[in-house]
């Protein structure tokens, strides 16, 4: 790639001066057409390998990813691109599988050869492949919610700037599932590392505010009936905290409604459970008057900002949150707006650095990354205003607990920035690049 | 919850479970008995029923017809599997391992290819929650339940009691004496690998709404049914039955009481002393 440039650019004249020409027939169609052409003709592709999960348990997660991460590259070059190069995207499938993560990271860094990696989300798969990227010194940043960036435990190269952690939503939301709904939990959760942050933070969060504990039930990540399981829930449970993922989420609902009837303890959900997953699908009913937390409003909400509804526009998403062509397609709201935001959030790290190639580079661009503050509310960020750690490279933003009212999720809360905050446990910036 | 009320759903889950395991099994274990071959890509008939239902169920909004479709496709791509690969590799018992190994792999990847990976639902039928004083139980459970009962009686009243069912038991008992008295057995065959793969498809379509359709189900399908088949004892359909019920209430009891977990290493430890104990399995014939 890099030796490519120098070479080319004397073809490059004759066809931007072609470009040029095309551009004119093609003035009276659209204004804007010849200078977003002739910007793409001018400099080379920025290259962004972008890891989906298109096959397996996170299929769902990979195919909102895909169409979320097209919007946003569709608008960033529109609008000229990032530091004046349109953005390409190379898409390779991870089948949700960590081993298979880690092979494609090898494959985006020496054979494509791109200039970044982003976009996974699940956290065994983002745990098996961030050790590679460490090693091959390409930034890879993830849309996994995990507190694995966090907690210290990957390496510099890797970011989470685009989507919070479990750790900051729990943090968010314990304290008012604690006031309003009871002080009595258990606990469902999938048993991985990312159903086992919720187990920790949750259970420190109870700890700190009086809460308490009654059982943890964790549910092995094939599991397809869920009926066995509930005779665990202790009577006395006053809040059932439930987050389950994968492709059993439906049944879950379904047999836990079955098996508590009318008498059912508060319960509080993690949308996960139902991202993806109409709320009206038959058997559902039992979610009727229960809580979840969302990251993005999957229902658009009457006075939301006009860079939410833009935002909803370019994503193609109608205001149930399913996709405007298939109303029976629902979107992954509360994560997919997280590909959007880190490719803006990319986008100003490599226009303030100066970023131009991989390698000798990425140190610019990292330490640039790493001292970003804050990000403001916008078409770049959509969710609402974050604030960057630079030295835990994770993000935090505000979070939002919802009812499920008439068969649809109403925003009953919006949580401050500062509520999801904790200590930092780590500092990326001491190790060596 | 106390020990009464936990033992009652510890069952009720167990029989759900064992019976339509035991449908799903007694496929496997009719095409080994009257076949002699392992069909490796058994739990595939298992997923396709279910796919097949959820196909049939949305475009044409009539989940009893979905029920009759899934046997009926998925018993049509099994006659044609054996037509086209296994006779003609003369159900040589190694090569129709490999073969059948080949047809799980392109089952799954058609599947993947064009209903994608994607876990859907079925409604269920019949809807309603049946309530014990302590716990709510689904009662379309019992419904599957109920029918798979009656799926098993119904094949086994036609293995004991029609032509077909001789010559089955026929060509099972010895394959030369039967051709030596007019038995069709190449048909036979034919017919059984149909009829062993529409069993799975059925219990695929029987439990898609309890479990949604996905390309990946057929693997627990044909691992519980190879436990199943080897318990009971290779080609023995009694003892398919009785193991069936066996591995299903104690994968049903020991994981509502302890663990799901548990109840897996349970079945497997019960496999491991059959075989080393007595090994051709509860009410495997003696070996030839």
């Amino acid at each position: 790639m890099s030796d490519s440039r120098p070479t080319s650019s004397a073809p490059k004249i004759s066809r931007r001066t072609l470009l040029r020409a095309s551009g004119a027939l093609a003035l009276g169609a659209s204004a804007t057409g010849p200078w977003v052409r002739r910007a793409a003709a001018q400099a080379p592709p920025l290259r962004l390998g972008f890891q989906v999960h298109r096959t397996g348990i996170g299929a769902a997660y990979g195919r909102w990813y895909d169409r979320t991460t097209a919007a946003a590259v569709k608008l960033i070059n529109e609008k000229g691109g990032i530091g004046g190069r349109p953005v390409e995207i190379i898409a390779e499938d991870d089948g949700t599988d960590p081993k298979r993560g880690a092979e494609v990271v090898e494959k985006f860094a020496s054979q494509h050869k791109v200039d970044f990696i982003f976009g996974t989300l699940f956290s065994h798969v983002v745990i098996a492949s961030a050790p590679r990227a460490g090693e091959l010194k390409i930034p890879y940043l993830v849309v996994s919610e995990g507190y694995h960036v966090a907690s210290g435990s990957l390496n510099r190269y890797v970011f989470q700037p685009g989507i919070t952690d479990v750790r900051a939503q729990i943090t968010a939301v314990g304290g008012w599932i604690l006031k309003n709904l009871g002080k009595k939990v258990t606990l469902i959760f999938p048993d991985y590392a990312f159903g086992h942050d919720h187990r920790d933070f949750f259970s420190k969060v109870a700890a700190a505010q009086g809460g308490t504990v009654r059982a943890l039930i964790p549910i092995p990540p094939t599991e397809t009936s869920f009926t066995k399981y509930f005779p665990r829930v202790p009577a006395d449970t006053e809040v059932l905290y439930h987050v389950m993922v994968g492709p059993g989420v439906l049944t879950f609902a379904r047999e836990m409604g079955e098996h508590f009837g009318s008498k059912r303890p508060q319960i509080f959900g993690f949308i996960d459970s139902v991202e993806a997953v109409d709320i009206a699908s038959p058997g559902l009913e039992f979610l009727e008057g229960t809580y979840f937390w969302e990251a993005f409003p999957r229902y658009a909400t009457p006075n939301m900002p006009a860079h939410v509804r833009l935002y909803r526009d370019r994503v193609g998403i109608n205001d149930s949150g399913a996709s405007v062509t298939d109303p029976k397609d629902v979107s992954t709201a509360s994560h997919m707006f997280g590909c959007w935001e880190t490719l803006f959030v990319i986008k100003q790290a490599v226009e303030q650095s100066g970023y131009k190639k991989p390698g000798s580079d990425y140190k610019a661009f990292i330490e640039t990354l790493e001292g970003l503050q804050s990000f403001p509310e916008g078409i770049e960020h959509p969710q609402g205003p974050k604030r960057f750690g630079g030295r835990i490279h994770q993000v935090f933003g505000q979070q939002v607990i919802s009812k499920v009212e008439k068969r649809q999720l109403q925003v009953v809360h919006r949580t401050a920035i500062e509520d999801s905050m904790y200590e930092p446990e780590a500092d990326y910036t001491k190790q060596p690049l | 919850m106390s020990l009464g009320p936990h033992l009652l759903l510890a069952l009720l889950e167990g029989t759900v479970g064992a019976l339509t395991l035991a449908l799903t099994a007694l496929g496997l274990s009719l095409v080994f008995g009257v076949m002699r071959i392992v069909n490796v890509a058994h739990g595939e008939f298992f997923m396709l029923g279910a796919v097949v239902t959820w196909y049939v169920s949305t475009t044409t909004g009539s989940y009893l017809l979905a029920l009759l479709a899934a046997p009926l496709i998925a018993g049509a791509g099994a006659v044609l599997a054996d037509r086209l690969v296994l006779r003609r590799i003369g159900y040589d018992p190694e090569s129709t391992i490999v073969a059948t190994i080949g047809l799980l792999y392109i089952l799954q990847q058609a599947v993947l290819t064009t209903y994608g990976p994607y876990a859907r639902p079925v409604a269920p039928p019949i809807y309603f929650r049946v309530g014990f004083p302590w716990f709510g139980y689904s009662g379309y459970k019992l419904v599957v339940a109920g029918v798979a009962a009656l799926l098993l009686a119904t094949t086994w009243l036609a293995l004991g009691r029609t032509r077909l069912g001789l010559y089955m038991r026929a060509t099972q008992q010895d394959r030369e004496i039967a051709q030596a008295f007019a038995v069709p057995v190449n048909r036979v065959y034919t017919v059984a690998f149909g009829v062993g793969s529409a069993l799975a498809a059925v219990a695929g379509a029987l439990v898609v709404p309890i479990q949604q359709a996905h390309y990946l189900m057929g693997l627990d399908a044909l691992l519980l049914s190879f436990v199943v088949v080897i318990l009971g004892g290779l080609g023995s359909l009694r003892g398919t039955l009785v193991a069936a019920l066996l591995v299903g209430l104690s994968d049903g009891v020991v994981s509502v009481l302890f663990s799901p977990t548990l109840a897996k290493i349970v079945a497997t430890l019960m496999v491991a002393l059959v075989l080393a104990i007595r090994g051709r399995g509860l009410f495997g014939e003696a070996a030839a």
